[in-house]
């Protein structure tokens, strides 16, 4: 196992206030470490020296959960392709190397603290739709409808999101449109989605851009960047069944006339 | 005290639908004046607190992370397990039960485990509809795969992602009771106590994650959905965040705390590789359908490539001790082979803890092109992670800590002893006995979460007038008052010693004395060394910052501190329990051929602990688990 000598750039902010970059030694960190093992080593040797360590997400540091969230030399979850950060090892770095980790930067991610942001904008866009709604108890028998297998495979292509905000970081715009795409294209695809398809697709985009993210100008940056590779094919389909949602709410198709039928 | 488990009467077979009839209703319009509080949005958790939404309940859920969808159910890889029998092979919900009392190596409550695979079919049901993507077949029907400790294939799957995308469905369903105001969710928030008035549970402490503000929550009743607590271990395959808190701190207030002796180790994890290493990673045990278990025969081997070590030099352990299930044969049995041959001297990779998983075999006989194929997505994990190619060398790996079966004690209603505390998913002790099957997780916090607890606790519920006690009840001061005095404790020490640093040496302790292999000498050293390492934490711990903002030290310590206290009941009850059943191996109770050796005569039985107020005297009682429709064997994979 070799050793390696980094320099690190850290981002230092509290809350609101102005962030900076800090510089920190990382001397002999050991090559086989993920790069969160190497933030666990720098941390203790700050707190040792009585200085603040640096505040960070993590949890289940095995690429699935989808709490770590640090941009590694401006690429959010650092260079290797489809590895979250928790699953990047220091062997990809050299000694001698000096590495800028900033927070997953967005106007709707504000920075709690250091390289920790508030990715809540996330919940609230599932609120909005990313569901079926079926009560517990109220589900019909799992093989009554076939579906295909072409079909659930796409649907876990799409799943497959961890919600992470790579794709947002990674986005000039910081657009949500890939993570938007993925629940909505996951629950679109099946049949048990069907029922409130353009109810979802609409309330899902718009709150979306009530939360501040930008619009998706197809740079596929996200696809880049995100750590299950999701496709941005599945962009495509949002804006086929937004577009489908829009025209029907504008001409009424599906509405429910108030009284009509009594 | 006495436990009474409330088992309905009648046969197995009809006591959970004679329970349903038999438990107490609330009006639809009453429901909406009780309010509930989940602690945790696993599986357990998100389930629950979306069905009882659903009913009319007002429920408050918490959860420490950002989001509920990162709770550590999501890293679930193997499956879920339902009778449904769409295979045709002859399964049925009593086989799924009879696997699941021999696989606890019949140290699990019967009544418990019929009920779960009752309602397994139910699951399937649900998770569908909420748009789960299970895997299909061309036909259109949900495809099945085998799993350990089954003769049938009952497990349905989602890729390599099955945790995450039931997770994901419970999530879902949460979401929608958020958005509907039934449910009002709490995220980077973390229990720090219970409270409990006049000898009901009313209600938490918690603390903002990122405000750091300490505040008191009341309700009707509390469900603790708070996983295990595998990080005792330090290094397991749990999320860094897992911690016993929540449990123990209940278990301080009075609830009972069920064989917390009854840890998993799984054989196929990737071993440590250095001392900074701060987790396990789990390798799915489908690799061992393909892969052999070797070491070589000669310790001056050891350190050789194992592509020098000839044929004729290897130990085929696995094939050679248990021939007719070879590589296959069950997680705690592997794991304690691979330990034997490791303490023999014939480990390999760093520090000699590891033993080689070999695919060499199978990419001659198929190609690499269908083991990619099969495998390709554990290979490139194995790849990052270790920097090795599994294509061109073996595996190397080792059995690491998983999962845990104890947890608090619960009656059928899934009460605790502790009135008005309810305890789901991992964290309760019930339904695995001393050991559990793959694919068996996921369906206990998604039975737990969605059909049995709407139902049960509005027994519990009735017996309460809603909104009785409120935060303004003295228990809830003094609880506020105990939770700030042990926040300012912890930054009060100042001592010279990181948590990280006391949490490895007391993990690295009870790995090692309260592991894989547990003797009376090593549990007795443990605990001496406990309280001495405890003493040592509360004078020379280093936590830095303050506690009224973000401070993520703060909070690794004071589940540190909890860790520190319930260690040394978990070695106590290894201590005590004289034999060895499923996860829990004592080196005195072993058959001539190293199997477990258990004693149904005298220790047929749960052992549950009550806080005495004197951490190395906890009080002992025991439930007696009666068999009444499966019989009692020794298991044998021979």
């Amino acid at each position: 196992m070799a050793l390696l000598n980094l320099h690190l750039k850290v981002w230092r902010q509290t809350g609101t206030q102005p962030g900076h970059f800090q510089d920190i030694e990382a001397p002999e960190i050991p090559d086989h470490a993920s790069f969160l093992e190497m933030m666990d080593i720098v941390n203790e040797r700050l707190i040792r020296a009585g200085q603040d360590p640096v505040a960070f997400d993590h949890d289940c540091r095995e690429g699935i959960c989808g709490m770590c969230s640090m941009t590694i030399n401006g690429m959010a979850h650092g260079p290797e392709r489809g590895t979250t950060t928790c699953q990047l090892h220091m062997r990809k770095f050299r000694t001698g190397d000096t590495i800028w980790v900033e927070p997953f930067r967005a106007r709707a991610f504000p920075v709690v603290k250091d390289l920790m942001v508030d990715r809540s904008a996330f919940d609230r866009i599932m609120k909005a739709g990313g569901y079926v709604s079926v009560r517990t108890g109220a589900a019909p028998e799992a093989n009554e409808i076939p579906i295909g297998k072409d079909v659930a495979d796409a649907a876990m292509d799409a799943a497959a999101c961890i919600g992470c905000g790579a794709c947002v970081a990674s986005c000039k715009n910081a657009s949500a449109m890939l993570y938007v795409s993925a629940k909505v294209g996951q629950l679109n695809t099946l049949p048990q989605g069907h029922a409130e398809k353009d109810r979802r697709t609409l309330a899902m985009v718009r709150q979306m851009d009530a939360e501040g993210f930008g619009n998706c100008t197809n740079q596929y940056e996200c696809e880049a960047a995100c750590p299950k590779e999701i496709s941005v094919r599945w962009i495509a389909k949002l804006n086929r069944d937004y577009a489908v949602a829009s025209v029907k709410e504008v001409v009424g198709i599906g509405r429910q006339q108030a009284g009509d039928g009594d | 005290m006495k436990l009474d488990s409330k088992i309905p009467s009648g046969p197995m077979a009809e006591k959970w639908s004679r329970h349903k009839q038999d438990s107490k209703l609330i009006n639809p319009k009453n429901k909406r004046k009780y309010s509930i509080i989940v602690v945790g949005s696993g599986l357990a958790g998100a389930a629950a607190a979306a069905s009882l939404s659903e009913l009319g309940y007002k429920v408050k859920c918490f959860c420490f992370q950002d989001s509920p969808r990162r709770a550590h159910s999501i890293a679930a890889q193997g499956g879920i397990n339902a009778a449904k029998n769409y295979q045709n092979d002859g399964d049925s919900v009593h086989r799924l039960f009879y696997d699941t009392v021999k696989g606890g190596d019949f140290r699990a409550r019967e009544a418990n485990v019929h009920r779960l695979a009752e309602v397994s079919v139910n699951i399937i049901d649900q998770c569908v509809a909420q748009g789960v993507p299970f895997a299909r077949e061309y036909g259109g029907g949900l495809a099945n795969r085998s799993f350990g400790g089954a003769q049938v294939s009952r497990t349905f799957y989602a890729r390599g992602q099955t945790g995450q995308q039931l997770l994901l469905g419970a999530y879902s369903a949460l979401s929608k009771e958020i958005a509907r105001g039934g449910v009002e969710m709490h995220t980077r928030t973390e229990m720090l106590d219970l409270v409990v008035a006049d000898g009901e549970t009313k209600g938490i402490i918690t603390r903002n994650l990122v405000t750091g503000k300490v505040e008191a929550h009341a309700a009707d009743t509390v469900l603790l959905c708070t996983g295990g607590y595998g990080n005792v271990f330090f290094l397991s395959t749990n999320a860094m965040g897992c911690n016993v808190t929540a449990t123990w701190r209940a278990h301080r207030r009075g609830a009972t705390f069920a064989n917390p002796c009854y840890t998993q180790i799984h054989p196929t994890c990737i071993p440590v590789s250095g001392d900074y290493q701060s987790k396990l990673t789990l390798m799915s045990e489908s690799l061992r359908n393909d892969g052999r278990v070797w070491v070589p025969k000669k310790a001056e081997d050891c350190g050789k490539p194992a592509s020098q070590i000839p044929e004729a030099d290897r130990d085929y352990f696995l094939e050679r001790k248990y021939p007719s299930f070879g590589n296959l044969a069950p997680r705690d049995i592997s794991s304690r082979a691979a330990k034997e041959c490791c303490d023999d001297g014939r480990g390999v990779g760093p520090g000699g803890r590891g033993v080689y998983l070999d695919f060499s075999e199978a990419i001659n006989e198929f190609g690499e092109k269908v083991i990619k194929e099969r495998y390709g997505n554990l290979f490139d994990m194995y790849e990052r992670i270790t920097g090795e190619s599994a294509y061109k060398q073996p595996m190397r790996i080792y059995p690491a800590v998983h999962y845990t079966m104890g947890g608090l004690w619960v009656d059928y209603n899934l009460m605790s002893n502790l009135s008005g505390l309810h305890v789901l998913g991992e964290a309760n002790f019930s339904d695995h006995g001393a050991n559990r099957l793959g694919a068996s997780a996921l369906m206990q916090g998604l039975a737990d979460g969605y059909f049995v607890i709407p139902t049960t606790v509005a027994n519990y519920l009735v017996t309460q007038k809603p909104g009785a006690v409120t935060t303004a009840h003295p228990a809830f001061k003094q609880a506020l008052e105990d939770a700030n005095g042990r926040i300012n404790q912890l930054l009060g020490v100042k001592g010279k010693r990181t948590v990280d640093s006391f949490h490895r040496e007391l993990g690295l302790l009870v790995w090692d004395k309260c592991g894989m292999g547990r003797s009376r000498a090593g549990l007795e050293e443990a605990l001496r060394r406990i309280p001495e390492i405890r003493a040592e934490f509360w004078e020379n711990v280093l936590v830095p910052g303050s506690g009224s903002l973000a401070n993520p030290e703060l909070e690794k310590a004071g589940r540190v501190a909890d860790f520190m206290e319930f260690a040394e009941l978990l070695c106590r009850d290894a201590l005590d329990r004289e034999e060895s059943c499923g996860g829990h191996f004592r080196e005195e109770h072993q058959f001539p051929d190293g199997e477990a050796k258990r004693d149904d005569e005298n220790f047929c039985y749960v052992s549950a602990y009550e806080y005495s107020g004197d951490l190395s005297k906890p009080i002992l009682h025991k439930e007696p688990l009666t068999f009444e429709e499966v019989h009692l064997t020794v298991r044998s994979y021979k």
